[in-house]
């Protein structure tokens, strides 16, 4: 279990991350999921000591990440699978860590098999691919067999297949009972894997709840219709308490009712369909719109005291 | 009709009462990360050779220098002088042998946060002064050794070249074993001042940089003092002092040999305390 309270944490101007209370529960896999810059690599680096807070804790287990002792069984963690010396070999890079920890020699063959990195174990990690040193970060995390995993943006820049391996791991682990904290940016990829959500924005807490009641309160249900019949269809669904917006391509969007109705609804009333899809972006929409206000960088907007930087010096 | 199979990886369980972070794992740690780069090889072999070799190229240039009176009435007292000097002579490298060993001091702290090693390091090894500690005594260790290596082999070698005109030294003189054995001493030293110091920085090449500053550059520099004020002031230039130690005989207006080491111990206890403190303090 991860409890924070009131954790703060300033670097010079930026506040990065702003009174942030919660908890991650044991035995599910709790999504921490913000935009880029929002506070979650902060937050990570928090718990693990690597920074100390500005004001406010953070308790892994009941105590200090700083002060257990036995750091690497209570949490494994990938922060960043470029944080390694690239002129050592992957066996060499585990039995540093594995030996910090008093971890046996054969736990390293071990973790490196579950990763699929037996065969390079004696290569230097500088030639390794993105995908190869995530799978290797996570063996670090997993050598010392840890209650808690804690995965920064594991799937970033995987291909599908590794994305998918990283899925199933977390949910392997999970399912042995094991504490997952995973952090993302994209809404997508949390509805897959995580139980439980942490939403933050601009290093504050915006949602913190089941991913059920998030898709329950945040996304409509839309449905994607295509039919030679829009008005009638529209009208239909008006009567039956839905809403229908023409896309003027031929499609429909229709919210209010599920897929399901819609489709009997049209079959009723003898409506061809040439068309009928749930949309699940709207998810992803839902978590835009609910961090749109708490984005730290957005696109194309000038900020002000550049433009008086400009002005001043008369360009 | 074919199902997907998952294949969830199992992660065998851990057996014994394994995974407690402690000093001794921490020194084994720090040793296994040492000895798996391929620069502590080459680092270590250039100060071998580089110490080694530029001992033997003075020898031989003293050798040659006292030749030269062969046969003049100057003779015996160019040969007394060089005599004097047989140990220096042999262990001259060692000037440079600093710097090459002040490179890997700073290295071995410098490259965990030029590589972000640091945090997966201190994210297993969380506390900060063991941490710290461990990587610092076995760089010692290793430097000492191989810093003994060096002084003893340049001593060899400079005394088989000056013993042609049996101008050299023997470890039962006095003075000379003491000497040989400081040779390394100091080497490990200066290793040591680069690592706080490299720890202060965080960067590689300022903290080389500042280290053959402190080291080199000051003792360069302190030739272009007044000698009034080089009387007082020498003998505390870092280079100065913890030379003392593998002189045979000392210097005038210099500090004796364990006083001057002493002092030179300070320096790189100040740089360590320092080095300490700050990686304590600051954000990994």
């Amino acid at each position: 279990m991860i409890e924070a309270r009131g954790l703060t944490k300033r670097y010079g101007d930026t506040l990065a991350v702003d009174d942030l209370s919660f908890s991650v529960q044991p035995g599910k896999i709790t999504g921490f999921l913000g935009p880029n810059g929002a506070g979650k690599t902060t937050t990570m680096r928090l718990i693990l000591g690597l920074d100390q807070p500005t004001a406010g804790q953070v308790t892994v287990n009941g105590k200090r990440f700083v002060t257990l002792d036995q750091p690497m069984h209570e949490i494994g963690a990938l922060l960043d699978a470029k944080a390694l010396h690239g002129g050592r070999s992957a066996y060499n890079h585990l039995l540093c860590l594995a030996q910090s920890n008093n971890l046996p020699k054969g736990r390293v063959d071990e973790v490196l098999q579950l990763v699929g990195l037996a065969d390079v174990a004696r290569k230097r990690t500088k030639g390794f691919s993105l995908g190869m040193g995530q799978r290797l970060g996570i063996a670090a995390a997993l050598l010392a067999d840890p209650k808690i995993l804690m995965f920064d943006e594991p799937v970033n820049g995987l291909d599908p297949e590794g994305v998918l391996w990283i899925r199933n791991l977390m949910k392997a682990l999970a399912a042995e009972g094991r504490t997952i904290f995973v952090s993302s940016h994209l809404m997508s990829e949390m509805e897959h894997t995580a139980d439980h959500l942490l939403v933050i924005g601009r290093g504050k807490l915006i949602a913190d709840c089941t991913v059920e009641e998030f898709i329950a309160a945040n996304s409509q249900r839309q449905v994607r219709v295509r039919t030679p019949q829009p008005d009638h269809m529209a009208r239909l669904v008006a009567a039956a308490g839905g809403t229908a917006r023409e896309n003027g391509d031929g499609t429909m969007v229709l919210a209010g009712l599920d897929a399901r109705q819609i489709g009997d609804l049209a079959f009723e009333n003898s409506i061809r369909l040439h068309e009928l899809t749930p949309e699940l972006a709207s998810l992803e929409q839902a978590f835009m719109e609910l961090t749109a206000s708490s984005v730290q960088f957005h696109a194309g907007v000038p900020r002000n005291d550049d433009e008086h930087v400009l002005t001043g010096s008369g360009v | 009709m074919a199902t997907t199979v998952v294949t969830a990886p199992r992660l065998p369980a851990l057996s014994g009462p394994a995974g407690r972070a402690t000093f001794g794992g921490a020194i084994r740690s720090e040793f296994t990360k040492l000895r798996s780069l391929r620069s502590t090889y080459w680092t270590l072999g250039a100060l071998v050779l580089l110490s080694v070799g530029i001992g033997a190229l003075f020898s031989f240039g003293q050798l040659q220098h006292v030749q030269q009176f062969q046969g003049t009435g100057q003779y015996s007292q160019v040969a007394e002088d060089a005599r004097h000097h047989a140990v220096v002579a042999s262990l001259f490298g060692l000037l440079i042998g600093q710097l090459v060993i002040s490179v890997l001091g700073a290295l071995t702290i410098t490259s965990e946060f030029s590589t972000q090693m640091i945090r997966t390091s201190l994210a297993t090894m969380p506390k900060r002064t063991w941490f710290f500690a461990s990587k610092a005594l076995v760089f010692t260790v290793v430097a000492l050794i191989v810093g003994e290596v060096c002084s003893f082999a340049s001593f060899a070698v400079g005394q088989a070249i000056l013993s042609s005109q049996h101008l050299n030294a023997t470890l039962s003189q006095p003075g000379v074993l003491r000497a040989v054995i400081g040779g390394g001493m100091f080497l490990a030293l200066c290793g040591l001042l680069s690592y706080g110091i490299g720890a202060m920085l965080r960067h590689t090449a300022g903290a080389i940089t500042t280290a053959i500053g402190i080291l080199f550059v000051a003792f360069v520099l302190s030739g272009f003092l007044p000698s009034n004020w080089a009387q007082h002031i020498d003998k505390w230039i870092p280079f100065n002092a913890g030379g003392a130690i593998w002189e045979q005989v000392s210097g005038t207006n210099m500090f004796s040999p364990w006083t001057g080491f002493a002092v030179f111990c300070a320096y790189a206890a100040a740089a360590l305390i320092g080095g300490l403190i700050l990686f304590r303090k600051r954000d990994a």
